[in-house]
């Protein structure tokens, strides 16, 4: 009680999933613990993707990434912030981007999400380049 | 009164990413731009030192020491200076 919150933010060339985000997210003190996990879709605008590499400016996309795990802690008084993605080659299905959030009570937690995955849409320094079944290789830039 | 045009000028590193980076072939690029100088004028300046990047340019933001920039601001002296395509992450 009374403790600052915890924030982790970063980009890793590990595996995301679920239960690492649970594991990093989870606080003994907070009831509700929601997660966002965005993955590698097969097909951009009907064409059929086959991987995707992920390539960030580094110093400036976990500084983006923290000023919003720091807004979600004053808005909504989070206690956890985790914001993790990756970067790299990634194949259909993989986990690119995974936030975790704990909050003593639910209420605040669903909106506190979707403001933090579309903010870092907007603003986190990371491009995907996806490579599709056919041999082409394009830079996706803007949403 | 005309002033030296190397005095006040100093060569600058602009980082690249994404397209911008494939199409010059390297993660940055070296531009020439005088003290004082606003986001507005190091746009000028890449768009000079590379005209095949004024497209891709015309759409990205510009990041100073890792923080999006207007084109009013001024550059400052020593900072780090990026060009940010449309970002895709998540």
């Amino acid at each position: 009680m009374g403790d600052p919150a915890r924030i982790l933010v970063g980009l890793t060339d590990e595996p995301i999933t679920g239960d690492r985000l649970q594991r990093e997210t989870g606080d003994p003190g907070c009831g509700a613990l929601v997660t966002f996990l965005g993955t590698v879709r097969d097909e951009h605008h009907g064409r059929a993707v086959e991987r995707l590499d992920y390539s960030a400016y580094p110093a400036m996309a976990e500084r983006e990434m923290r000023k919003i795990a720091e807004e979600i802690v004053e808005r909504w008084e989070a206690r956890v912030v985790v914001i993790l993605h990756r970067t790299g080659t990634l194949g259909i299905g993989e986990v690119s981007v995974g936030i975790g959030l704990s909050f003593p009570h639910r209420r605040e937690s669903f909106e506190a999400l979707r403001h933090a995955i579309d903010t870092f849409k907007e603003s986190v320094p990371i491009w995907k380049r996806e490579h599709f079944t056919d041999g082409e290789a394009v830079w996706v830039e803007g949403s | 009164m005309e002033t030296p045009p190397s005095s006040a000028e100093s060569r600058r590193t602009v980082l690249l990413f994404a397209s911008l980076r494939d199409r010059a072939g390297s993660p940055s690029i070296e531009v020439s731009l005088p003290e004082g100088s606003s986001v507005a004028d190091l746009r000028r300046a890449i768009t000079a030192a590379a005209p095949h990047l004024a497209e891709g340019l015309a759409s990205s933001r510009i990041a100073i020491d890792q923080e999006f920039r207007e084109d009013s601001d001024t550059v400052s002296g020593d900072g780090e200076i990026a060009v940010i395509p449309p970002v895709s992450g998540g």
